[in-house]
């Protein structure tokens, strides 16, 4: 359709593979998190619950520089993930991933969290009582029947990821195919004279991106929902 | 032996059960009683769902619960079937997955029914590929059936398995019910409030009333009871008695039991067929005189063995001897003074023959080969 340079388009694989790693990193420990939140019956819990939602109420700017404090050259984690493992995660893709993650964790916990706490107990002990033992339980039926929850979460947490601006600029920078995702290179257009083209192309990539997103999520909420007998 | 013995405290200010009896580790035991007497709550502790205060549960000589030596068997790990009132089939599963849920995670040396015979015991065969959803509630309350047999299980426990069930699909599971009972020899605890179903599936009775045992017995010595208000305080008291079909002429069966022989109009199957009639107190009256030009068929021979309460004012019931069975008739009290109704007197008893439900107080215990 609309012809972008070899540089456009880098930008946008990039948002993608940005987005798509953040989700990997976060999905499984989003998902214990929500257990634990949802189940878990422990001193604490309001404040691993405040904690978690931290990012959706603190401006991403403060969270991308909370990052620099901690995974930075000279940060308590960041130091000794660069001397003993040569691992840098400013200024690289990785680390922008790690800012998108840290971002849309709450977005995927509060889904998955949702979905779990959809998921009827008495199915759970119906299972205990033809033998399950706990984990055996959890895959064979908490999981399945909470997935339509971890779905949700995850394609909501991947086109938020998308468009995650703050957060990484702050921690990854604005590196042209680096860690210059779609939100950072329409930004970067808009400061560049002349550069009003390239943002509008940009911006409509972006926002087919988003709608397309949403599109899926719904087909697989429905999808999901009928093959869990919900609408038959 | 079942042994059950719990206490147990729901809230701050809630209801305590406080429950002790034993059951057979043979044949149906119901627990019997109205909505909220905590029948399902002993159901859930024996089950293991539930961990009670204080109380001791053995199977045999298994104990699964025993709060005083800090002994608890987790659900998993008891091998009792359970069947609920919502058949909590997995949504996400086909049929034959649910039941084979069980199968998969029974002991290797386990012997219980195989899946062929348990899919034809209940009749569920076209039903395998489909998702629950798309099954009646009496289609899954069958393929719940069959998930907890085929776990094999020691001892399976039923929580009002009808109860959610529409009048005809509780028929139409209540054979299979039956069914079920009669094969193998599993023991089956079953709690219900629905005295029909006591009187089809039931051999012993254990009766609760706000967290307590009133009464625990076999439910034909339980039924001739006139103390127990739970029972005798309903309109459709009345004895349990086992007979058998003994010849069926003209559209009358004739029916024998200890003490005498009964016609009925109702039509539970041939001669032979071995089934519990109850017949109720209100639907039996009494004669001093042997009756004549009655269109009544039953007029027993009895001996008045004693009056007594009967709940209502002006009500009283006669507990009537004939033979080793006692019946009870359901009389006003000014017709014991008007009759001037003693203890050891000679006397008739009139039953209908039309009176049997043709429903649910006959029920098929079980036909002869």
């Amino acid at each position: 359709m609309i012809g972008l340079t070899a540089e456009e388009w880098g930008a946008v694989r990039l948002s993608l593979e940005v987005a798509t790693r953040s989700v990997a990193v976060s999905l499984v420990p989003a998902v214990a998190v929500a257990y634990l939140l949802a189940r878990g019956r422990f001193p604490g819990r309001t404040l691993l619950d405040a904690l978690v939602h931290l990012p959706l109420v603190v401006p991403p700017v403060v969270v991308g520089w909370g990052l620099l404090m901690i995974f930075g050259i000279r940060g308590p984690i960041g130091a000794p993930l660069h001397e003993w493992f040569g691992v840098r995660l400013v200024f690289t893709t990785e680390g922008a991933a790690l800012a998108t993650a840290v971002m849309s964790f709450p977005l995927i916990v509060r889904a998955v969290r949702l979905g779990l706490e959809g998921v009827d107990t008495g199915l759970e002990a119906a299972a205990r009582t033809l033998g399950a033992g706990p984990l055996d339980r959890f895959f064979t039926v908490t999981l399945p029947l909470m997935s339509p929850g971890i779905l949700a979460g995850a394609v909501t947490a991947f086109a938020a990821g998308l468009g995650e601006f703050g957060a990484v600029i702050t921690f990854a920078s604005n590196i042209p195919g680096e860690t210059q995702t779609l939100p950072l290179a329409i930004y970067a257009a808009t400061q560049t004279p002349g550069g009003e083209a390239v943002a509008a192309r940009l911006a409509l990539v972006s926002f087919s991106l988003a709608v397309a997103g949403l599109l899926l999520a719904e087909l697989i909420a429905r999808r999901m929902g009928r093959w869990l007998g919900r609408t038959a | 032996m079942i042994a059950v013995a719990l206490r147990h405290r729901f809230g701050r200010d809630g209801f305590t059960l406080d429950t002790a009896f034993n059951a057979p580790q043979a044949g149906v035991t119901a627990l019997f009683g109205p909505s909220g007497c905590g029948k399902s709550t002993i159901l859930a502790a024996v089950a293991g769902l539930l961990r009670p205060d204080e109380g001791r549960v053995a199977l045999g000589g298994d104990v699964l619960l025993y709060t005083a030596r800090g002994v608890f068997t987790p659900p998993e790990r008891r091998r009792l079937g359970v069947v609920f009132q919502d058949a909590r089939l997995f949504p996400h599963l086909s049929v034959e997955t649910n039941l084979r849920y069980g199968l998969r995670r029974a002991p290797r040396d386990a012997n219980g029914p195989t899946f062929d015979d348990v899919v034809s015991l209940l009749g569920i065969a076209h039903l395998l590929a489909r998702r629950p959803a798309g099954l009646s509630g009496g289609e899954r309350q069958r393929v719940a059936l069959g998930r907890a047999l085929l776990a094999c299980p020691r001892l399976l426990l039923m929580d009002e398995p009808l109860a959610a069930l529409d009048a005809a699909r509780r028929a139409e599971v209540l054979p299979f019910l039956a069914r079920l009972r009669d094969l193998a020899g599993l023991p089956i605890l079953y709690v219900t409030h629905a005295l029909d179903e006591v009187d089809a599936l039931a051999d012993h009775l254990v009766l609760l009333e706000a967290g307590r045992v009133i009464a625990a017995d076999s439910v034909e010595a339980l039924s001739a009871r006139t103390d127990l208000p739970a029972l005798a305080a309903r309109r459709d008291a009345g004895v349990l008695i086992p007979c058998t079909v003994v010849s069926v002429a003209d559209g009358l069966t004739a029916l024998s039991f200890a003490g005498g022989t009964l016609l009925t109009t109702a039509r539970p199957g041939p001669p032979g067929t071995r089934l519990r009639v109850r017949l109720r107190a209100r639907d039996v009256a009494v004669a001093t005189e042997e009756p004549r030009g009655l269109s009544t068929r039953n007029i027993l021979p009895v001996v008045l063995a004693a009056v007594t309460e009967a709940g209502e004012p002006g009500e009283a019931f006669l507990r009537l001897a004939t033979g080793p069975t006692t019946l009870l008739a359901r009389v006003t009290r000014e017709s014991v003074a008007r009759l001037a109704l003693r203890p050891g007197m000679p006397l008739w008893a009139l039953v209908k023959a039309v009176t049997f439900d043709h429903r649910s107080a006959v029920m098929e215990e079980t036909t002869p080969p």
